[in-house]
């Protein structure tokens, strides 16, 4: 019993207190450096929330600071005006309207062409997926302006569904690309027994592919959804009564310091959509990260 | 697992074997199926338009038709000032930020190893990446607001600034008559004095709240053998008085340095006025002397740095950008260290190499593929930077801060309405993004 014994502690040596303090010690620079960054970094986005939280009039001679030494101050009249401005509503209900409904297409259309790339076999396969990996390199200031005028003729300008199309179409290489290399890391196997019980392509999508995917669905779903969400220039371009929040923020900036009560509330608000899909889905947004470095 | 296979992707070119099944039409048909949609979509707002502005850049501004005007929209380009400033503009970006942005990255994830709490750490560096640019731009102009008692940025370049530099008491004085003069800051009294003078230094344009504090009714003192006395005093009253005249109801100056300057200049002796205003200079000896305000009494106070003015848009942009873009940098970099083999670096460590010569001689040469790849999508994205720049720096010195994206955008819309210069740019853009990207996809699929 005592040689197990002595073998058990003899990896792990008990620290003393003291040498636990000093190692304590020496990491406190660190740790103090890392605290100040931290908040460092913090500070920007607590500014646009406090100052968002006071009245204008307060704001005109002080900074955001202020409600540190007068608490007093805070007051969410700001944000109870904004949700009776009809130009944010409608700003939130176009923002969602775009958002949802590409995130849904690009899923839905790029998981369809994603197994076709990965499960099926049918000629040119491979080179038109390359095709595809190749339009990555496409930004989308080179589909601007035919856009521009097609959307004219189409009837498409102005309106959410012209937006969310060309964020559907943008988004697709990169979906492509990240679903059929996930999709064709599903064993093989299960995928042949299906087909051998006779269950056509489409059976096999629905019931097989689509579930199994779902971490690399989650992920791309989350990106797609702040890259439209967050979108300035494609909306910019492509609306003019059709505003989604960004956009309609940005028709503020002018007055910036008289509309300040407008433009901080209704920024924080912007951001607080983004910020609860990272909280709530944080590893399927690192993984969409870490695998879509390329776009 | 490589430090580079931080990407969990199978290689492009490996696809599963043909399979026995449907004839060779009925396999068409179902890829087909699958893959219209993507195709319509892919071909109508990529394939099409790219197209499209390719040619449209070889024409001029008012469509096809008999407007062929070759390499001209090009040479607009790289002539037009607002145009060549972008490119410049864009050339500093891409010089500075990607750089910066992994380096910062780099440091962040290596320190949070160290530490237990480093999971809040990285949430609160990576919170930015999931604000829109916009937002950022937003927020960021409200900490660069140049009233320092508004911007948080410029009240900590103030408490610094005050410190080295503190304001005047009386920063807003000026003299209430015409023989006190100002030269270089300081104020000169030019009254010629000898021993036993009184120097009046009479001073206007001083606010009551601006008074110091124990200033008391300002007293003109009696002259005295071998001396020169004087007063510093706020010479006003309500209702009116005489300038230059010590009148009761007028307040001196207490606190305010006095200077004695010899007929070279040279300041002989200096001295503080008391609650009264008055002052001494005893003993001054032969000569002509001129008594004077020190500068430092007249110091402004920080008035703030113009954060978004012209001189300095550029790398305030390039700050907040930094802000948002350091969490991506970080997360990455931290996922390939994560990957990295452990026993490498304790090998190291037990060989007696100190924790710099790990990092400089192990950590950084094996973590190099994730580096280039944070640092080459670091260079697409400052490329293609745009909505920062449109939200963060005002229409004042937007033209200061112009980027590819925003002078495209500003060219071909918003009533620039010139789509040949307009598809220049874009082509232009598209040209420097190509190379880059297709560096960064050969990497993907070398490294997996």
């Amino acid at each position: 019993m005592a040689t197990a014994d002595v073998a058990l502690e003899l990896p792990k040596p008990r620290d003393s207190v003291a040498s636990k303090v000093l190692r304590w010690v020496a990491k406190a620079p660190l740790h103090l450096f890392l605290v100040v960054l931290g908040l460092l970094w913090l500070v920007p986005t607590v500014g646009l929330f406090l100052t968002s939280i006071l009245p204008v009039s307060a704001l005109a001679s002080k900074g955001w600071w202020q409600i540190f030494s007068k608490p007093s101050l805070a007051t969410f009249s700001n944000y109870s005006a904004l949700f009776h401005n009809a130009g944010l509503t409608n700003a939130l209900k176009t923002t969602a309207y775009i958002s949802v409904s590409n995130t849904v297409l690009v899923v839905v259309i790029g998981a369809m062409a994603g197994y076709a790339f990965a499960w099926l076999d049918f000629p040119g396969r491979d080179w038109t997926f390359i095709a595809v990996i190749g339009l990555l390199v496409v930004p989308l200031q080179m589909a601007l302006i035919p856009m521009f005028r097609l959307y004219d003729h189409l009837g498409l300008y102005d309106t959410w569904i012209g937006i969310s199309l060309f964020h559907v179409a943008f988004g697709l290489p990169f979906a492509i690309f990240l679903l059929r290399n996930f999709f064709i890391g599903l064993p093989k196997d299960i995928l042949e027994s299906a087909r051998i019980d006779g269950a056509n392509e489409i059976v096999i999508f629905v019931r097989l592919i689509l579930p199994l995917g779902l971490p690399a669905i989650a992920s791309l779903a989350i990106f797609q959804f702040l890259w439209t969400w967050n979108d300035l220039l494609v909306a910019l371009t492509f609306g003019q009564n059709t505003q989604p929040i960004t956009v309609w923020i940005a028709g503020q900036l002018r007055e910036f310091g008289t509309s300040i009560d407008i433009i901080a509330p209704a920024s924080f608000i912007s951001l607080i959509v983004p910020l609860i899909v990272f909280f709530a889905f944080q590893r399927y947004f690192v993984q969409g990260l870490l695998a879509g470095s390329v776009k | 697992m490589t430090a580079g296979g931080i990407v969990a992707e199978p290689p492009i070119a490996a696809a599963p074997p043909p399979q026995a099944g449907p004839g060779r039409l009925g396999r068409f048909l179902t890829g087909a199926i699958f893959l219209t949609p993507a195709a319509v979509l892919l071909v109508t707002w990529m394939v099409y338009p790219a197209i499209y502005t390719i040619i449209r850049s070889f024409f001029g501004q008012h469509g096809f038709i008999g407007n062929w005007v070759g390499f001209d929209n090009y040479k607009t380009l790289f002539t037009t000032a607002t145009l060549r400033t972008a490119i410049k503009n864009n050339a500093i970006w891409v010089a500075v930020v990607p750089a910066l942005v992994t380096a910062i990255g780099l440091i962040f994830a290596v320190l949070t190893e160290r530490v237990r709490w480093s999971v809040a750490f990285k949430t609160v560096v990576f919170l930015p990446m999931a604000i829109s640019a916009f937002a950022t731009g937003v927020t960021w102009r409200i900490m660069y607001q140049q009233d320092p008692q508004l911007g948080a940025v410029n009240a900590l370049a103030r408490s610094v600034h005050d410190v080295v530099n503190p304001p005047g008491v009386l920063s807003q004085a000026t003299p209430a008559v015409p023989q006190l003069q100002t030269s270089g800051g300081a104020m000169v009294l030019k009254t010629p004095l000898h021993a036993g003078s009184i120097a009046l230094l009479p001073l206007t344009g001083i606010a009551p709240d601006q008074v110091p504090a124990g200033a008391k009714q300002a007293v003109k003192p009696p002259p005295k053998q071998g001396d020169i006395v004087g007063t510093v005093w706020r010479d006003f009253k309500p209702g009116g008085g005489k300038p230059g005249v010590v009148e009761q109801g007028e307040q001196g100056l207490p606190g305010v340095t006095v200077q004695l300057r010899d007929a070279s200049g040279k300041t002989v002796q200096s001295t503080t006025s008391a609650s009264d205003g008055t002052y001494a200079f005893s003993n001054v000896g032969s000569g002509t002397f001129n008594a004077s305000i020190g500068a430092e009494t007249f110091a402004q106070p920080f008035a703030g740095y113009a954060w978004l003015g012209p001189k300095l848009i550029n790398p305030s942009l390039m700050i907040a950008y930094i802000w948002i873009w350091a969490g991506f940098s970080m997360v990455v970099i931290g996922a390939g260290l994560a990957a990295m083999p452990r026993d490498v670096l304790e090998a190291a460590r037990t060989d007696g190499a100190s924790e710099w010569q790990v990092f400089r001689r192990v950590t950084v040469p094996l973590l190099a593929p994730v580096l280039s790849v944070v640092f080459v999508t670091m260079i697409i994205n400052v490329l293609k930077v745009f909505d920062i720049v449109y939200s963060l720096a005002p229409q004042s010195t937007q033209a200061n801060a112009n980027v590819i994206a925003l002078a495209m955008y500003y060219t071909a819309f918003a009533g620039g309405g010139n789509f040949g210069v307009g598809s220049a740019i874009a082509v232009f853009l598209f040209l420097l993004v190509v190379p880059v990207l297709a560096l960064n996809i050969r990497r993907f699929r070398r490294d997996v």
